[in-house]
């Protein structure tokens, strides 16, 4: 059993940057800010390239709907084991409105495409933290679906898959192909080695656009505003536990 | 992108004014190391993709493997074999060298922007990671004969083994030229007899370039240089230094007594010894650079933080204009050195002559980590005295910087013998 795996890797800004509400508060500044590939879109890349070093894939490939600088999320995953990239156009002025619907809409048509059997994504991007790509996709291929993964095993045409959800950890099993969203403790993610980062450079990224593909990229939101979220207010402190009870019956907490 | 271009071919101007404006080209196709490819010198503005991609690397491994433990580093007094290895398995320890010969096959731009990443997280780190690309594969990669190259190269490339170079006596450091260690032939063997001083990776290295004298009348031409594997009968090492800085770095003598090398182990052409020398520290300045540049960055990174914390007279010091004049002052010197730094390596890698840019690039970081490790203890005050903080190691650090691979005195000779001779004027 040789898997061909599509990673979606998306480009948002860096985990460490400040952000910074726009003038117009209907976004965030994002020009001239450091980007980088969503953590969760790493540890994606490198449970599947783990899937290939175990011989259970065949064939990774990184795929990425943005702005022309995508490219240079693909060629991190291409650093980090992937073989070939996907990018997916999008003009800079549409990045903000792309939604997962959309994206799913494209993982599944490149899906078909490409004869892939898995599809590992991200559990959420922090930028918009939607967490819904990777059961749409699923949905829309009616394909089953593991999300929060942080266990992959393979067990003949199946995977075992451990998810973290509220209760604890679950344990599924979910017949091949499939789509698994990657949670935190999936992985550590490799770094880019130097020579993988000069190897990637021979590695091919096709390009295309969403309408090549037949899929409407048309949002069906409007942002109506974005604002910081309330500075914290100070706390009080109090001399006991019977002025904390009546403290909190005051302000209606209990 | 056309301006580095510009300005590189500047630097090549001849005693008449009027080849000035005729000196504007574009730089060749091809590099040292990716021929064929354009030579992407758009460093004033931005990296190469690629080179963005492997500071990250560096950034992301310097920034969780090494500053949380560069403290450590300095007290224990060793940098761990394990923290070696992985900067091997990064591809870090032979960044320049060919991959047939087990290298990374990047360029020296690359090897200016990973020496200041690393260093920026260990300073020892940095100089051994140096010590083994610039100063032991270098001149092998240089000189050496298909055979040294799979002997002395291919095994130092993964971080499992590294080397040193062996050139500084207690008699004579900036004075390379009196070098009193002998090597006599000896049938099909040389015997090296003397001692070398301040060999850093000494304590660690498994093989060694050492330069001795084959004919004294020839003084200076009269050097050869060789290749000593280690360890090897005749061949001691002194006690480990006790440092100021880079005290994660082992440093001691090597002592050579009637030591027998085989003929095949001579560098080069007999009585190239010097020149050998000299060539393989041009390149080693720019890898130093990088070094002081990361230590001259981590200074200042933890300065501005602390700036912006510390509160005095109601308000962040951050506020005063004092400050800010030093941090303005910081940052102008750190970028200064970096372009010179990155000119440099452009240099080297379009193949053309570098030594002056190599020197300024290796005088203003070193000059630039000692100022930014003072003033930034200055703006820690009482904080920056004291380990708590990273500042008493940086300004430790950087004071070897004016020192090794050529002081800030001989620098300033070589940029002056290098104008004397573009003048044209002696």
């Amino acid at each position: 059993m040789s898997l061909r795996v599509l990673v979606g890797v998306k480009r948002v800004i860096d985990y460490a940057v400040k952000i910074r509400v726009r003038p117009d508060k209907l976004g965030v500044v994002t020009d001239g800010v450091k980007h980088s590939m969503n953590p969760f879109d790493e540890i994606a890349i490198e449970e599947a390239v783990r899937l290939k070093e175990k011989k259970i894939a065949k064939e990774v490939v990184a795929v990425s709907c943005g702005p022309t600088q995508a490219q240079e999320t693909i060629r991190t995953a291409l650093a980090m084991g992937a073989d070939r990239g996907i990018h997916v156009e999008i003009p800079a002025k549409e990045v903000e409105k792309l939604e997962p619907l959309h994206v799913a809409k494209i993982m599944a048509k490149l899906v078909e495409q490409e004869k892939a059997d898995l599809v590992v994504l991200g559990k959420q991007a922090i930028d918009d933290d939607s967490n819904a790509t990777a059961q749409m996709t699923a949905s829309i291929l009616d394909w089953p679906q593991a999300t929060f993964a942080s266990k992959i095993e393979k067990t003949d045409g199946e995977l075992q898959v451990t998810r973290e959800v509220d209760g604890g950890l679950e344990t599924i099993k979910v017949k091949l192909p499939a789509v698994v969203s990657a949670d935190l403790r999936l992985n550590e993610p490799r770094y880019a080695t130097l020579p993988n980062i000069m190897k990637a450079k021979k590695k091919k990224i096709a390009k295309m656009k969403a309408a090549d593909l037949g899929v409407d990229t048309t949002s069906h939101f409007e942002v109506l505003e974005v604002a910081d979220p309330p500075v914290r207010e100070a706390g009080i402190k109090v001399e006991d536990v019977d002025t904390l009870i009546t403290k909190l019956k005051e302000t209606g907490r209990i | 992108m056309a301006a580095l271009s510009q300005l590189i071919s500047f630097s090549r101007a001849s005693c008449r004014l009027s080849s000035v404006t005729k000196a504007w080209r574009v730089l060749p196709q091809g590099s040292a190391t990716t021929p064929g490819s354009v030579r992407h010198v758009s460093g004033l503005v931005e990296l190469p993709e690629t080179h963005e991609m492997l500071r990250k690397t560096c950034r992301d491994f310097a920034e969780a493997e090494l500053q949380p433990h560069a403290s450590a580093f300095d007290k224990q007094g060793r940098v761990p074999q394990e923290t070696v290895k992985a900067m091997g398995e990064l591809g870090l320890m032979a960044l320049a060298t060919p991959e047939d010969y087990g290298g990374t096959g990047m360029d020296y731009l690359a090897y200016a922007v990973a020496m200041e990443e690393i260093s920026r997280g260990c300073a020892s780190a940095g100089v051994i990671m140096s010590a083994n690309n610039s100063l032991y594969i270098g001149p092998i990669q240089m000189f050496g004969s298909e055979k040294q190259k799979q002997d002395f190269i291919s095994p130092f490339t993964d971080g499992n083994q590294v080397g040193c170079f062996a050139l500084s006596e207690p008699g004579n450091g900036s004075d390379a030229g009196a070098a009193s260690t002998t090597a006599k032939e000896d049938g099909g063997n040389y015997i090296l007899n003397g001692t070398k001083a301040w060999i850093t990776n000494g304590f660690e290295a498994k093989a060694t370039v050492v330069f001795a004298t084959t004919d004294k009348a020839k003084k200076h031409k009269g050097i050869s240089a060789f290749i000593v594997p280690k360890p090897i009968e005749g061949l001691s090492l002194g006690k480990k230094e006790d440092k100021l800085g880079i005290r994660g770095s082992s440093t001691c003598n090597l002592i050579f007594e009637d030591c027998k090398i085989p003929k095949e182990n001579l560098l080069g052409q007999p009585g190239n010894g010097f020149k050998i020398a000299m060539m393989t520290l041009d390149a080693g300045r720019i890898g130093i650079a990088g070094q002081a540049l990361g230590i001259a960055q981590a200074a200042f990174d933890c300065a501005i933080d602390y700036a912006g914390k510390r509160i005095a007279f109601n308000a962040p010091i951050l506020k005063m204009q004092i400050i800010q004049q030093k941090l303005a002052d910081m940052a102008l010197r750190i970028e200064s050195a970096r372009l010179l730094t990155y000119k440099a390596a452009a240099l080297k890698d379009a193949g053309k002559p570098f030594g002056k840019l190599a020197a300024m690039a290796k005088l203003s970081a070193s000059e630039t980590a000692t100022f930014c490790g003072h003033q930034s203890i200055q703006i820690l005050g009482g904080m920056g005295y004291v380990s708590d903080m990273p500042a008493e190691r940086h300004y430790r650090d950087a004071r070897i910087t004016e020192i090794y691979e050529g002081t800030s005195e001989i620098q300033r000779l070589v940029i002056a013998g290098s104008l004397i001779k573009e003048y044209q004027c002696l």
